[in-house]
């Protein structure tokens, strides 16, 4: 059988890697198919929970508590508190001065109105009285929109209310503002589709993690490499049969439920955001596939996937602004991960429309940041399988 | 024998009786109708292969599983009577099936018997005393601070057996303790059980192996197979009985006559090939190394081809070490190896299609069909596509697997799994065979029929077989043995050869002969069995009533999670570093303060007036200004690719209009692609826009002018939180956030991670309660959400410089309560998940989503409504979250917070009420 021992120089050919990785795709597919805890998971995932978190917890200011201390108790301090209704406000509560501190402090009023004694009065003797809005500073999502709402309502009720009397001047320029790509600033259209983001780099670090461990513990990678297989066949295959799942999973998420069960827009190409999920489904993948090299049984990568999967969604600009950060730290997470990257892409080709020559610098970060997990992984592939 | 019951016909009461007993695991029925009566003061052997029903007898007779159907009395009362359970469960001892289950691996020698005799209420002194006296029987005492996961197999069972032992049971439970140990450690440890027996001859002992040849020496034995038992009485009974010379022998003869059917004895044919030429294997001073441990120590061997090898040695000897060598799955650290003459690489693809590998563990994909699996392996071997579908009739048909092809391997019996294995690994034609202990666990005739197959390999096909095993008997069928111990190979020959070398009986008396000698130690003689005399010795001592809460055995569950919570750096991380971690992320990238707005102007019209708007709007804070925009395109693509966020468009003749007085319209553009953003742009824009208008009032005409247009002054007070930063609200709520994830996640590991490793054995097994359990695991944890709470205190005061105005005490109180909570939470968790990664993720999507969404964190809880406001008070987090933040911003204390303090109060008892009613102590 010397004739075996000549051929080992025989380089494969990259036919063989294709046919290899294929086949080893096929097995990672009926894999996923036999795990309805993981298929009713990202079924959930992508369904059920895109559509609650949308509908449900938003940014927009609304249901705001606002409490009114009415000194005055005039036409026009009525005409105020009438003027502060749902859905913006729950009905405004009429309170007494002594009760401003009980009613904050226990977070009951987020918003009191103090209207001075002799406020109407004084608006039409034109002596400008003060009107005080306090603020529970610490309902941070709506101290700030809710004080300016606040005030422009205030401000045209009194306005209105002047105007009636011809006690005011209009201003000299007309500022209109529009938003594009969102017109009525509807929270839904953000947290929906970035809930899908969110879904894609968790449930693919879960899913390829999870396929690596599960192979270590039961001994099965072993057996893979026994035969003809290399390790990064191995890998690729687990990363693509993951991707594939997840793409498909995105696909009917962002047609069916954010479509059409959201009613959302959606602007741009959906094939080249799927195109440049795919390539971030690579490179979360290979995260995963990293992960599951660092972690020696299920519980550890458990414990390692949960703070990884938490600072990558929360510092990506997928929750609040990337420019709200520190620069030190919007550098660091567009170094170390390519969800920024990835967000800033979905976010130009979902919302804005933008085809391919405006975002592929996201999409080049993307494939760098997964490339150098990848190789990380495959260097440590071997070597921890075996514990050397 | 005519029935099952009465192994022996002594007067005395039996130590157990069990009448009608079955039980199932969903569909498969591992006890069926089993009705017995083990006799006192002997020691009986339980013997079949796996999944006949030995273990689940066990358990039954130990009280850790419930009894299902028929009756279980053991020591004078019913099992199923928890009362019994309670009073008499001292007096027996349980050491469940595998390596060291009921071990803690980072735990030394002497504490892990010190965790069980503090569970029996022992004192200090006598602990001591009780410790000693065991390590010296067992001679363990010069490894006392030795961890137990760094122990041999041997001396961990020994020390299971210590553990075992440490309360003086009258019925000791053993469940496979010898398995995978290797002869002479299996020697010392009957022996030790003697002694044992000498000293408390009252002392029954039931024990279950799949070793016949050591069965032979108990008192009588009871045969299994299917859930019933077929035969019991003692060994000599049974060989006259079916007329064998041995018991595996006789075991087959008493099989039912259908299963019998099928067995053929193994015929071992003469090897008709010459051993000159090219050998298969050759290796020389192969080593391989883990660190310091020396797992294979230059092992040299030459296997003829054609030839079958057998690796002889306990587990942990490193054999598989020295087979994953030889197949390229792991490089040597020393020496090398030849295949067929080519030297070995680990990239080698070619050496790989001569090899066929079996691991020792089931390895091939449960999710998959037998034939997916088959074809699986015809691919990645390159069989040509066309040749495949023969092959795996050829292979089904030869392997006896055709009825299976479409069934699922995890649904197959054992044995059948391993022919499949087998099947795959011959499946590419290999010239060379690697089996890592096929046969471990198999039945006795699916073991000779796998032997039939492997003979047929090398006899008819030349293939070269080499394989280990722990079993003497198959040791016996090969052409040549090796013997291995602790890395070395003691002995190389035919067992023939090694046998009359050494001038003894048997290949096991070799075996351990060598291995005393590698050991340096004389065997001493076995001490006989207790003679019948000794009946005459005292009765068994009163035990002391088992008290109902007692606080040394919650204490002594407390202190163990401690000890193992220290020695284990991953958790401690995750518990001190992952809080930190993540607070520094949430408090720098969680927030909602708008700023570095991306800003241009659009302007047309190019006058002082225009530019002078401009202006008023790029020396705004918020705003960063960027280049001028020239045209509309322009505009579009820059907002289009988000590198400009606001624009300002200013109409031509704007400054004509403005100083005619006319009322010029000027159109601000916000991305609306982030909907918080543009709202907050929103506010800063009409701020913006009301400033200009009244500067240029104030110019035009005056103070009065400027009056005019504002008719009141609205002032805006931010209380709390003068600055209005985000991180004075957020660093409290992180805290809050924090303060339930990471304590719940790691309560809940800390109980499912028992389940996984098999020591919650010891819960089910010793008279611990469950309120005692859950409180002994929960104290660590409490104390560990503590000290994360003071180190994310620091974080918060010293990294984010936000102070705690009101009562540091209210926070620390409210803390304490909290943590009780949260990390009785994971407890509950724990009692409905049976993986550690079940638990995590479960704890975590449990605990984040009520948390994050409606705990007041995002959206105040007054302005939550219906489900959500409910969903919310109903969990802990939303009554922490006003005393976080009520403290460190509000300048809280108690009086407006003592019904918060009352709420996490409640939650901590609903959670340890509900956890102590799930939780089972016995097992389904």
């Amino acid at each position: 059988m010397a004739e075996m021992g000549g051929g080992r120089t025989r380089r494969q050919g990259l036919r063989t890697h294709l046919a290899n990785i294929y086949r080893l795709v096929i097995k990672e597919l009926r894999g996923i198919r036999a795990d309805p805890v993981m298929l009713f998971l990202v079924a959930y995932t992508f369904s059920v929970s895109v559509y609650t978190v949308a509908s449900g917890a938003s940014t927009e200011a609304n249901n705001l508590t606002v409490g009114i201390v009415d000194e005055d108790r005039s036409d026009l301090s009525r005409q105020i508190l009438n003027a502060l209704n749902p859905p913006l406000f729950k009905t405004a509560e009429l309170i007494a001065p002594d009760r401003i501190d009980a009613e904050m402090d226990a977070g009951r009023l987020v918003f009191v109105v103090e209207i001075p004694p002799n406020f109407q009065s004084d608006v039409l003797a034109e002596r400008q009285p003060s009107l005080q809005v306090n603020v529970d500073a610490t309902a941070m999502t709506q101290a700030g929109n809710g004080a300016v709402y606040l005030q422009s309502i205030i401000a045209q009720e009194v306005g209105d209310f002047a105007a009636r009397r011809e006690a005011a001047t209009a201003s000299p320029v007309n500022v209109v503002i529009r938003a594009r790509f969102n017109p009525n600033l509807t929270s839904a259209w953000f947290t929906s589709v970035m809930q899908v983001i969110n879904s894609i780099t968790m449930l693919t670090v879960i899913l390829t993690g999870a396929a690596l461990i599960r192979e270590r513990e039961q001994g099965t990678v072993e057996h893979l490499l026994v035969m003809p297989v290399v390790p990064a066949e191995i890998m690729l295959a687990k990363i693509a049969a993951s991707s594939l799942v997840i793409l498909l999973a995105a696909g009917l998420s962002l047609v069916v439920v954010v479509g059409w069960g959201l009613g959302v827009p959606i602007a741009g190409s959906l094939t080249l955001f799927l195109a440049g999920a795919g390539l971030y489904a690579f490179s979360v993948a290979s995260l995963g596939i990293m992960l599951g090299t660092l972690a020696t049984t299920m519980g550890q990568f458990g414990l390692l996937a949960i703070p990884v999967l938490v600072i990558m969604q929360l510092l990506s600009g997928s929750s609040t602004p990337m420019e709200s950060m520190p620069v030190w730290l919007q550098y660091t997470m567009q170094f170390i991960s390519p969800t920024p990257h990835f967000v800033a892409f979905a976010q130009g080709v979902l919302y804005r429309g933008a085809g391919i020559e405006t975002v592929w610098t996201p999409l080049l970060a993307v494939a760098a940041i997964g490339a150098v997990y990848f190789a990380y992984a495959l260097s440590r592939f071997r070597r921890v399988i075996f514990g050397a | 024998m005519t029935g099952d019951r009465a192994v022996a016909s002594r007067p005395e009461p039996p130590v157990a009786r069990l009448a009608g007993v079955s039980h199932r695991y969903g569909r498969t029925v591992a006890l069926d109708e089993v009705s017995l009566d083990i006799p006192p003061r002997r020691m009986i052997g339980v013997i079949g292969p796996d999944g006949v029903g030995k273990s689940t007898l066990l358990a039954l007779i130990a009280g850790v599983r419930v009894i299902q159907h028929g009756t279980v009395h053991v020591l004078g009362g019913d099992m199923a009577d928890k009362a019994h359970r309670t009073a008499q469960g001292g007096r027996i001892a349980y050491m469940p099936q595998g390596l060291g289950r009921n071990l803690y691996p980072t735990l030394s020698v002497f504490e892990n018997i010190d965790f069980h005799a503090r569970l029996f209420g022992q004192a200090e002194g006598e602990r001591r005393a009780r410790i000693d006296e065991l390590l010296k029987a067992t001679a363990l005492d010069p490894f006392e601070d030795r961890p137990a996961g760094k122990l041999s197999g041997g001396m961990k069972q020994k020390l299971s057996l210590c553990c075992a032992l440490i309360h003086d049971p009258d019925l000791l439970i053993l469940d496979e303790p010898t398995t995978g140990v290797d002869p002479l450690s299996r020697g010392q440890f009957w022996d030790l059980i003697n002694t044992i027996r000498a000293r408390r001859p009252q002392m029954s002992v039931i024990v279950a192996t799949a070793y016949m040849d050591e069965a032979q020496r108990f008192d009588a034995l009871v045969a299994m197979d299917d859930g019933r038992v077929i035969a019991s009485g003692t060994t000599a009974e049974l060989l006259a009985r079916t007329g064998e010379r041995d018991l595996e022998s006789a075991f087959i003869a008493l099989l039912p006559e259908e299963k019998r059917a099928r067995h053929r004895k193994v015929e071992v044919r003469p090897r008709a090939g010459n051993d000159d030429g090219v050998p298969a294997i050759e290796a020389e001073g192969l080593t391989r190394r883990f660190g310091n441990f020396v797992a294979v120590d230059h092992v040299s061997l030459r296997i003829a081809r054609g030839e079958i090898f057998g690796f002889l040695g306990s587990n942990g000897c490193g054999k598989s070490t020295t087979m994953k060598m030889l197949t390229g799955l792991l490089p040597a650290t020393e020496g090398w190896a030849r295949l067929f003459g080519a030297p070995m690489g680990t990239d080698d693809m070619e050496t790989r299609r001569n090899v066929g590998y079996m691991s020792q563990a089931f390895s091939l994909y449960g999710e998959l069909t037998v034939r997916q699996n088959l074809e699986l392996h015809a691919h990645l071997y390159h069989l040509p596509s066309g040749d495949i579908p023969g092959r795996i009739a050829e292979l089904a048909e030869r392997f006896d697997l055709a009825d299976v092809m479409d069934a699922r391997p995890e649904s197959l019996p054992l044995g059948l799994r391993q022919r499949l294995q087998l099947a795959v690994a011959v499946l590419h034609r290999p010239a060379m065979l690697i089996l890592d202990e096929p046969t471990s666990g198999v039945d006795p005739i699916a073991r000779d029929s796998f032997w039939r197959t492997l003979i047929d390999l090398s006899r008819d096909d030349g293939v070269t077989i080499f394989l280990s095993t722990h079993f003497m008997n198959e040791a016996e069928r090969c052409d040549r043995i090796s013997l291995m111990h602790a890395g070395r190979v003691l002995a190389v020959g035919t067992p023939q050869e090694l046998v009359a070398a050494h001038g003894g009986t048997s290949l096991e008396d070799t075996f351990i002969h060598y291995l005393a000698q590698a050991a340096g130690i004389e065997r001493v003689a076995a001490v006989p069995p207790p003679p019948e005399s000794a009946e005459s010795a005292a009765p068994a001592a009163p035990i002391p009533p088992v008290r109902r809460f007692d606080p040394r055995r919650l204490w002594a569950y407390a202190r163990r999670e401690t000890l193992e919570l220290l020695r284990d750096p991953i958790r401690l991380a995750f518990a001190f570093l992952g809080p930190m971690i993540l607070m520094v992320a949430f408090g720098f990238g969680i927030s909602f303060d708008v700023e570095n707005l991306r800003f241009a102007a659009y302007d047309q019209d190019r006058s002082p007036e225009s530019r002078e708007l401009t202006e008023a709007f790029a020396s705004s804070r918020y705003f960063s200004r960027q280049p001028s925009i020239a045209s509309a395109a322009e505009m579009d693509d820059r907002l289009r690719s988000g590198t400009t966020q606001i624009v300002i468009e200013i109409p031509p003749g704007f400054g004509r209009d403005l100083l005619g007085g006319r009322t010029p319209e000027v159109a601000v553009w916000l991305d609306g692609a982030m909907p918080f953003r543009a709202e907050t742009a929103k506010g800063y824009v009409t701020g913006l826009a009301t400033q200009y208008a009244r500067d240029l009032a104030t110019r035009r005409g005056g103070p009065s002018a400027a009056a005019s247009l504002n008719v009141i002054n609205i002032e805006t007070r931010f209380r709390y939180n003068q600055s209005f930063k985000s991180v004075n609200a957020m660093v409290p709520s992180v805290i809050m956030l924090m303060l339930i994830l990471i304590p719940a996640i790691m309560s809940a590991i800390s109980v499912v991670r028992e389940k996984e490793t098999g020591s919650i054995a010891n819960f089910r097994a010793t008279p611990v309660t469950r309120l005692e359990f859950l409180l002994g695991k929960q104290l660590p944890y409490i104390a560990v959400a503590l000290i994360g709470f003071v180190l994310l205190v620091l974080l918060a005061l010293l990294l984010f410089d936000v102070p705690i105005k009101g009562s540091i005490t209210m926070l620390l109180v409210g803390t304490v309560l909290y943590v009780m909570a949260t990390t009785g939470f994971g407890q509950l968790v724990s009692t409905f998940t049976r993986t550690q990664v079940a638990a995590v993720f479960a704890t975590s999507i449990l605990s984040i989503v009520p948390a994050v969404n409606f705990s007041g964190l995002m959206v105040p809880v007054a302005s939550l409504s219906g489900g959500a406001r409910l969903l919310g008070i109903s969990f802990p987090p939303a009554w922490y979250q006003p005393i976080a933040v009520g403290t460190f911003t509000k300048s809280l204390g108690f009086a407006e917070l003592w019904p918060n303090l009352v709420a996490l109060a409640g939650f901590f008892l609903l959670f340890l009420v509900l956890a102590r009613l799930l939780l089972r102590k016995q097992e389904a």
